[in-house]
């Protein structure tokens, strides 16, 4: 017999769908079937079930090889590594649950540590825009209720947040949208013909690198003044008509991604869009969202908000929390040659940072946290495996709207293997004794 | 656990009709007592004042609006960081602290109990989340029903019932303690950037007026007993001119009376009263109505109030009163966010700056001392500064002063720029009232207790309640020299204890307590077409699931003080 678990929530995208249904043996130590997710989504419940799954944590030898250890000396070799470190940096925090995080937090208040999450690659750039002119936003059922306008500037959710037009914003019918996609126009302004694109009522193929032109010639369109003939390689006309489209409905909202976050401009192309919105608002009812990537990383940053009050690249090491984004953001520490020990968890700098800032990893004494073999263990010298959080392990995550929901677990993890949190407390523990700490 | 014994300190405790007598406080196993063995620990109180540990009713101190206030504020950190010290983990931030910098304030300054006064029903595991990374104070949190579809859809036709056994529902799965309403049917209009500026003003598509919502909100409540009153945030808030929106909302008050087995006896508490008592028609022309607000509460006893007083700082406003907050920003150029909550209710925040050197501002600050001073009744006028709305809640002590003495607020009102348009516009000049020591106790303890239905647990010293004591450097024999001792005795605590817990010694934190979440647990028939409405909501109009809304577990909950309330009788 097997056992259908309801109500799983999926730990891949930010868009963190909470009606997965998933099939485990009678004994709940297999997973065997994953429904309603989306492939990547289902991919990831799978892939916990590898065979050839790493269950013990491996310290590099000096010939390069790698030896098996317990998770006591894995944490005795953690907790010291961040005693000795003068500045530390401890990194990642997007793929584990907010309990985690917040032992991580005390690890690194008790090391000086500096801390950093996926934002600092990511939407970190939008949040320095909403410090500069704040967020007039939503959660995703107010789109899903009430929207007839939805823009998607510099993000294709066909394939990075697969369930997300079908779940909340473009085909659900809501309670004041009753007719689902034939109730909405889409707008979606990306340089490429993209699958969400090709959706659109109006697609505007931007110049690449011109976001924040055209977002300010919308903003002149919807006051009705004078544009020039072409903007951003886009005819004043087409501008003109997205401008109307956006002014005339009752609900409008702007998903944005790495598009626009990552591109030239960065921040400025956001406090322009979130200008867009502001302005709408003098006609109709607008809200702007980023779409988040890993599936808490919006947690991270509210867990580093309430407990240090800042979202991102927070720096410890003078005993109170500083921020300052370009100083205190993880790659430019690493590229500083600043980090003399580096803590990754829940996520892939080794992936995703430049390699400059990769290698300096590759110099310090490291230690990686993480269920899978990536490219941030290859370089580090500690790897240790956990469970997989949202399936071998509960606890609360963020979505992308800042709504909290709270993962389940459906399987049991291979025997013997540790959680994020309890090998967190087991480190932090530890280092309270070598720093004397209350 | 510990035994302690204060000693000759200056007792004042409303719920005894201590008026500063010197007299002896025993401790023991949490609780106070009669007295204690000669084993006791004793603390020398001579030449000190004791009160019981003090009662926020309205603060916005955990959850999603105040941690985009964090969030999107860096601003309000600069040179407001706290490190690392003893039992202390860092805080930082002046108007919106983080969370372990509020638990450690509030107890340096004598408050045991708070109240997070808006919690939005879909983040109430946000909410509770940093309800726990709070120290020390025991919270609850106030769950928003006042745009909320069910209550609308319900109240539309009356259903009394049907409303209360939703509340029933959502306070179980919220771990919430009261009903809020905030700006009722004007954030549901705010959906669509509209709003509801008068108790009449129907709501868009519900067909239903926020005095319809008010008053089957105050039946539901007393239809179930709720330890607290319904808690009101009316419509048309901050306007000049908005005093009769206030008296018209107070109106529906009229005739309803109390039903509960906590001794409250009122039915409804209209919060942060300094920002609903304006009169004028534009902001040349403002003008106090506290005079007219404060006639109407005195005569009708079955209404509470909160000060909501201006404190003149920096401050970051966050309110679930949506249109206002967009409003504001209009009004100052700053900042604004805004969430739209599905279902249910919305937020903005926007930073403000509460300038001595702006008529208005001046003018708020005199309104919010006349409110206290007008009230005939202190049990139910209590002090707040609706945290961080009109400024932070660390500044309670400079408030305090205020009220405690005419020469200190002499000195603000001469150090206004528009001193002349204050006076004209207010009648702050011709009151020389000064608060006493007993009135300040029952405006922070032995009131805002009774009105939360917690009058046999905490807001007094009496035995079998909880040992929640604060001991202050303030000496009611001495005539105050300077005003500013006032403000600096009443800043840091000499001790305070939590449950019996010594928490604070010489204004240091010593012990990070047994902090609980409180919340009300009710007990109502089975009521299937309540439960086949939520299940049809949930399928088909939220953006989660029915099971995973609910706060469940210890993560959320770690330490949690039920109140039990059956409803099933009726």
């Amino acid at each position: 017999m097997t056992k259908t678990v309801t109500d799983v929530i999926c730990p891949f995208c930010g868009t963190l769908c909470d009606d997965l249904e998933v099939v485990v043996s009678d004994d709940g130590k297999q997973l065997l079937e994953v429904y309603n997710a989306c492939v990547i989504g289902t991919e990831k419940f799978l892939h916990s079930q590898a065979k050839d799954r790493v269950t013990r944590p491996r310290l590099r030898q000096a010939d390069g090889t790698w030896k098996e250890i317990s998770y006591d000396e894995a944490a005795d070799y953690t907790a010291q590594m961040l005693a000795k470190a003068k500045k530390p940096l401890m990194y990642g925090w997007s793929s584990t649950n907010c309990e985690a995080q917040s032992v991580g937090n005390e690890i690194a208040e008790i090391s000086r540590a500096c801390c950093d999450n996926t934002a600092a690659v990511c939407h970190g750039t939008t949040l320095i825009a909403v410090q500069d002119i704040g967020l007039p936003t939503c959660t995703l059922g107010e789109v899903k209720n009430r929207a007839d306008r939805v823009i998607f500037w510099g993000c294709n959710p066909a394939h990075a947040h697969p369930r997300h037009m079908s779940r909340y914003s473009i085909f659900p019918r809501g309670f004041f949208t009753g007719k689902g996609q034939m109730s909405r126009k889409l707008i979606v302004i990306d340089p490429r013909v993209t699958d969400t694109a090709k959706m659109a009522d109006v697609h505007l193929q931007i110049e690449q690198g011109k976001d924040y032109e055209l977002l300010n010639a919308l903003r002149v369109a919807l006051k009705g003044e004078w544009l020039p003939d072409v903007v951003a390689g886009i005819p004043k006309e087409k501008i003109r008509e997205a401008a109307d489209m956006m002014k005339s409905g009752r609900f409008g909202i702007i998903f944005f991604g790495m598009g626009v976050t990552q591109s030239i401009g960065k921040n400025h192309n956001i406090d322009e869009a979130i200008a867009v919105t502001k302005d709408l608002n003098e006609y109709t009812k607008f809200s702007i969202m980023p779409m988040r990537g890993h599936y808490n990383v919006t947690g991270s940053g509210e867990v580093f908000a309430w407990q240090f009050g800042f979202p991102y690249s927070v720096d410890l090491t003078r005993g109170f929390a500083r921020y300052n984004p370009g100083d205190t953001s993880s790659i430019d520490l690493l590229n500083r040659g600043e980090v003399d020990a580096m803590f990754t968890i829940g996520s892939d700098p080794g992936a995703h940072f430049p390699i400059s800032a990769v290698k300096h990893i590759a110099n310090v004494p490291s230690v990686c946290i993480d269920p899978h073999l990536t490219p941030t263990s290859g370089v580090s010298k500690l790897h240790v495996p956990v469970a997989f959080n949202g399936v071998e392990t509960g606890g609360n995550c963020y979505r992308m709207d800042n709504v909290p929901i709270d993962c389940r677990k459906v399987v049991e993890p291979p025997a013997g293997m540790l959680t994020d949190e309890q090998f967190l407390v087991m480190v932090r523990d530890r280092l309270k004794k070598l720093k004397g700490a209350a | 656990m510990s035994e302690y014994i204060i000693k000759n300190g200056h007792v004042f405790d409303p719920v005894q009709g201590i008026k500063g007598d010197k007299k002896d406080i025993a401790i023991k196993d949490g609780k106070i007592v009669d007295k204690v063995g000669s084993g006791a620990k004793v603390i020398d109180a001579s030449g000190k004042t004791v009160m019981a540990g003090a009662v926020e009713i309205h603060a916005h101190i955990a959850g999603p609006k105040v941690n985009l206030g964090r969030i999107y504020r860096p601003e309000d950190k600069l040179f407001s960081c706290t490190p690392t010290k003893g039992m202390e983990r860092m805080g930082g931030g002046a108007s919106i602290p983080t969370t372990f910098k509020t638990g450690y304030e509030y107890a340096k300054m004598g408050y045991t109990t708070a109240m997070e006064a808006a919690m939005p029903p879909m983040f109430s595991r946000h909410v509770h989340e940093e309800i726990r990374d709070t120290p020390i104070i025991d919270e609850g949190a106030f769950p928003v029903f006042g745009n909320n579809w069910f209550v609308l859809e319900y109240l539309k036709n009356h259903e009394i019932e049907n409303t209360a056994a939703y509340i029933a529902w959502m306070l179980r799965v919220t771990k919430g303690y009261a009903v809020k309403v905030v700006n009722p049917g004007g954030t549901e209009a705010w959906a669509w950037g509209l709003n509801c500026l008068s108790v009449n003003d129907p709501v868009p598509y519900f067909d239903i007026t926020p005095a319809e919502i008010v008053k089957g909100l105050i039946e539901a409540n007393e239809y179930l007993g709720l330890p607290h009153s319904m808690h009101i945030h009316p419509n048309n808030l901050g306007n000049p001119g908005c005093y009769q929106t206030t008296l018209d909302t107070l109106a529906l008050a009229k005739g309803m009376k109390a039903n509960n087995k906590f001794g409250r006896e009122t039915v409804m508490h209209l919060t942060h009263s300094q920002f609903h008592s304006y009169k004028g028609t534009n902001w040349g022309d403002f003008e106090s109505g506290a005079k007219e607000i404060t006639d109407y509460v005195n005569q009708n006893k079955n209404i509470t109030i909160d000060t909501g007083n201006v404190t003149l700082d920096e401050t970051t406003t966050m309110t679930a009163d949506g249109p206002f907050e967009h409003h504001l920003t209009g009004l100052n150029n700053l900042k604004w966010a805004n969430c739209d909550v599905e279902l249910e209710t919305a937020a903005g925040v926007v930073p403000y700056i509460y300038s001595p050197n702006i008529s208005v501002c001046a003018i708020q600050w005199a309104i919010g001392m006349e409110i206290p001073l007008m009230m005939k009744d202190p049990m139910r006028c209590y002090i707040t500064t609706d945290h961080p709305n009109a400024g932070p809640f660390t500044r309670y002590p400079r408030v305090i002063k205020w009220l405690m003495s005419k020469k200190a607020r002499d000195t603000q009102i001469n150090a206004f720029k528009h001193k002349d348009k204050v006076l004209s516009q207010t009648s702050i000049g011709s009151i020389d009232k000064e608060l006493s020591l007993y009135e300040l106790a029952q405006m922070t303890r032995a009131g805002p207790a009774r009105t939360l239905g917690l009058a046999n647990m905490c807001g007094g010293l009496k035995p079998g309640m909880d040992a929640d004591v604060a001991v202050y450097n303030f000496n009611p024999d001495k005539p105050v020299a300077n005003p500013d001792d006032i403000e600096t005795a009443f800043s840091r605590c000499a001790y305070t204890f939590k449950s019996g817990v010594e928490v604070v010694r010489n204004g240091e934190i010593v012990n990070n307590g047994h902090k609980r979440t409180l919340w009300v647990n009710v007990k109502v028939n089975d009521n299937p077409q309540v439960m086949r409405d939520i299940n049809e909501k949930f399928i088909k109009y939220y953006s989660m699931t029915q099971n995973n809304y609910e706060a469940l577990g210890h993560h959320f909950v770690p330490n949690p003080y039920a109140l039990e309330v059956d409803a099933t009788h009726v």
